[in-house]
């Protein structure tokens, strides 16, 4: 056999479903939100998704480029992250304020630590803080949804409750809100289609949008506009499941879709702001390597703190012969 | 019984060959037989160049207690003894040249069993090894200090790697072989219990199975999941007796011997006729294979024998593999012989052994969540980055047995399992200076 032979190590087989196939789930589980988000807001929420996320993707591609490092354009991720953080944005924004946030995202939240995994802020997020803090007017400055009066279509957390939209019209997303966070239906069908193609799990949506509920219904407060209102499907089913800011085990999950419910409802009740998805989620992405170490899975077989092999085998392993 | 079933990861069956019995091919003039077939110390040669060696003759005694005899396939002449290269480095080989004439040695007859004693020793004469891939010798297995710690019996007929059928072949085959072996257990190792675990994928298996051990109430047929790695022996433990074997531990510290089918075969059919392990039923298949097949083989033939057997190859092969593709091992050319603990011989095209290359960790969690012995392969690596060993021995590494489940899951495509094996062996140096350090 003159044929040259590979010799690598085990396993010779591996799954075909790569970073790239996630990611464009996760782009095909946000194509109805942003599709919802153009019928409601109007065509405008187009531009404002299309130049966000070509931004992200140009920026991403520039930035590999100057430091010389290997372009990951193509494994989607920063077109994911763009399409999110457009989906932040209120259809009214300043074009020249999606240019900057793309760059904030990707530069200097994901970029500079390290890029894809490396990043212990969601990028898309961040950028949204970031936006918020530096531009409110522009930031809050919200679209009004076609097939509703003007008055419902105040953002619901900031709004008397004689002015509320009615909660099917909260579910329809014909609300006040950014662009991608109004739009119940879609957003929970797009959650499923993440959970049935396993790209994310139940825990933290679950966790975070009951704990927010079962919180909202201690205080007496209508749970089902709690869990409507403001970005919290987006943050919970979109946000607080990316991978690289949040825990890595199932456990983890919970705890931390838990905390950032916790976090949402104290700042929503207390807090000087009407929102608090996102900052929920920032504070928690920075516990996650402490919810990491306390939740790593048990090892099977390794002795726990209470041994029960102790016994067995009298503390030490018997060898069967040799 | 329903227990929590530990995790794995749904890999392609592939089993082409399962409804093919194996044929028997014509031994080949020459015969190479490497000294390590099997865990442990390698085997000694008991002949000389240029000395004439009959069918079953013994060739090589085992070299301590934890090796194993060799035996002649064919009857002929020794014409060098020379290292060769395996799979673990330069190893002693003894070749033989083929006469063509099968003569027999005198020295084949059933062993005289008596006692468990007696048994044990039958078994190490035998030749037998793990036959499920692991090669591990048979009789040091069951060989106890104290034969009532034992409880159980396990029997692996799960046969998780894609592609492999010999061990289906072997249920479906041999039936009379695993019999006797039942019997040979329950009467020699004293077991009331011996469990039979058969991945679902192989329904005419568990048939056969259930058929043959209806009239044993000691024999229970144990459908498994056909989720990989089903055939790891701790994992077979837990999910058929919700044992877990604690770290360091063997399988009789829960009570347990476990034993590939194939092997119980072999040591049923050396009892009764007398005659060592001196061929195998091996799967030869891959997308290069134009006729996928079992071939009985004597061992130490050319694995270029075995395709030219089956009809050659359709198109040219990339990689070549002793064993299944997740665990198993690329060899550098198709000189390489068939070993005592080979199942399958894989011919895979530049399609099939081209592997993604691999991209950042995005902390899917994948790895972890598909781990069967539950480890946390990212931390693992992050602490062989940081050269902490310690850290290593913390998060338990040593459970790792290379499956693979992680590999196989990334969506980055990492090389997760070749960081298990370099961190294990830097957590083995550490404990082992750790150790030397304590004794001083």
């Amino acid at each position: 056999m003159n044929q040259k032979l590979t010799v690598s190590p085990s396993p010779h087989l591996m799954t075909s479903r790569g970073t790239r196939a996630i990611m464009l789930d996760v782009i095909i589980a946000l194509a109805p939100t942003a599709i919802a988000s153009a019928v409601i807001f109007g065509p405008r929420t187009l531009a404002v998704i299309a130049l966000t996320v070509f931004s992200s993707v140009l920026a991403e591609y520039l930035f590999n480029l100057i430091l010389k490092r290997p372009c990951t354009v193509g494994d989607c991720s920063a077109a994911v992250t763009g399409l999110i953080l457009a989906l932040n944005l209120p259809s009214e924004i300043p074009l020249w304020l999606c240019v900057l946030g793309a760059v904030i995202a990707i530069v200097a939240v994901k970029g500079l630590f390290g890029g894809l995994g490396q990043n212990f802020a969601n990028p898309a997020l961040t950028a949204r803080i970031v936006l918020f803090l530096s531009f409110s007017k522009a930031m809050s400055t919200v679209g009004t949804p076609n097939f509703t009066d003007a008055v419902s279509s105040a953002t619901p957390l900031s709004a008397p409750e004689s002015e509320l939209p009615s909660l099917l019209d909260m579910f329809l997303g014909l609300r006040g809100g950014m662009l991608g966070e109004t739009c119940a239906v879609t957003l929970i069908l797009g959650g499923i289609y993440l959970i049935i193609r396993k790209v994310i799990t139940w825990h933290t949506p679950v966790a975070f949008i009951g704990t927010l509920f079962l919180l909202s219904l201690a205080v007496g407060e209508n749970p089902f506009y709690a869990v409507l209102s403001g970005g919290l499907l987006l943050g919970a089913i979109y946000m607080a499941t990316d991978y690289a800011t949040t825990p890595i085990t199932w456990g983890g999950r919970l705890i931390f879709g838990a905390g950032c419910g916790l976090i949402t409802f104290l700042i929503r009740t207390f807090g000087s702001y009407p929102e608090g998805v996102s900052f929920a989620i920032l504070f928690m992405s920075l516990l996650t390597p402490y919810i990491d170490e306390l939740t790593r899975p048990h090892p099977v077989g390794s002795p726990r703190r209470r041994d029960p092999f102790k016994k067995r085998t009298g503390g030490e392993s018997k060898k069967a012969g040799g | 019984m329903s227990f929590l079933k530990l995790r794995g990861v749904k890999v392609p069956h592939r089993k082409n060959t399962s409804g093919m019995p194996g044929v028997r091919i014509a031994p080949p003039k020459l015969i190479t037989l490497p000294m390590s077939m099997h865990i442990g110390a390698p085997a000694v040669p008991v002949v000389k160049v240029g000395d004439e060696v009959l069918k079953g003759q013994l060739i090589a005694r085992a070299g301590g207690f934890v090796s194993s005899p060799i035996y002649s396939p064919v009857s002929g002449k020794v014409k060098r003894i020379e290292e060769i290269r395996s799979f673990s480095g330069p190893c002693p080989a003894v070749i033989i040249e083929n006469d063509g004439e099968d003569r027999l040695s005198p020295d084949i007859k059933p062993p005289v069993i008596t006692d468990y004693k007696s048994f044990c020793q039958a078994v190490a004469d035998s030749g037998v090894v793990g036959l499920g891939g692991a090669g591990f010798p048979a009789a040091v297995k069951i060989t106890l200090k104290d034969l009532s710690e034992l409880k159980t019996v396990i029997i692996n007929g799960a046969e998780c790697e894609p592609y492999i059928t010999s061990d289906t072949r072997t249920m479906l085959d041999r039936t009379q072989d695993l019999r006797e072996g039942f019997a040979l257990l329950e009467k020699y190792l004293g077991v009331k219990k011996i469990i039979f675990g058969i991945e679902d994928n192989k329904a005419e298996c568990i048939k056969a199975m259930s058929e043959i051990s209806a009239s044993d109430p000691c024999v229970q047929i144990y459908p498994l999941p056909s989720v990989y790695p089903q055939g790891g022996e701790k994992v077979l433990i837990y999910n058929t007796t919700g044992k877990v074997v604690p770290e360091g531990g063997l399988p009789i510290n829960v009570g347990v011997v476990i034993l590939n089918c194939t092997t119980l075969a072999a040591i049923a059919e050396y009892v009764r006729t007398g005659m060592p392990l001196i061929e195998k039923c091996v799967t030869v298949d891959g997308g290069a294979v134009k006729n996928p097949m079992n071939i009985i083989a004597p061992i130490g033939t050319p694995i270029s024998d075995l395709i030219e057997f089956s009809g050659g190859l359709s198109c040219p092969a990339a990689k070549i593999l002793y064993g299944g593709p997740m665990m198993g091992t690329a060899v550098p050319d198709d000189s390489y012989p068939i070993m005592k603990n080979t199942n399958a011989v894989l011919f895979l095209t530049e399609k099939e052994s081209a592997l993604p290359s691999p991209s950042a960790c995005i902390r899917c969690g994948q790895c972890i969540a598909h781990c069967p012995m539950h480890l946390d392969p990212p931390a693992i690596s992050k602490a062989l980055d940081a050269k902490d060993s310690k850290r290593l021995l913390d998060l338990h590494v040593g459970l790792c047995m290379e499956c693979g489940c992680c590999s196989f899951i990334c969506p980055a495509h990492r090389p997760i399992v070749q960081n298990q094996k370099l961190a294990k062996a830097a957590a083995r140096k550490y404990s082992a200076e750790q150790k030397e350090a304590k004794d001083k």
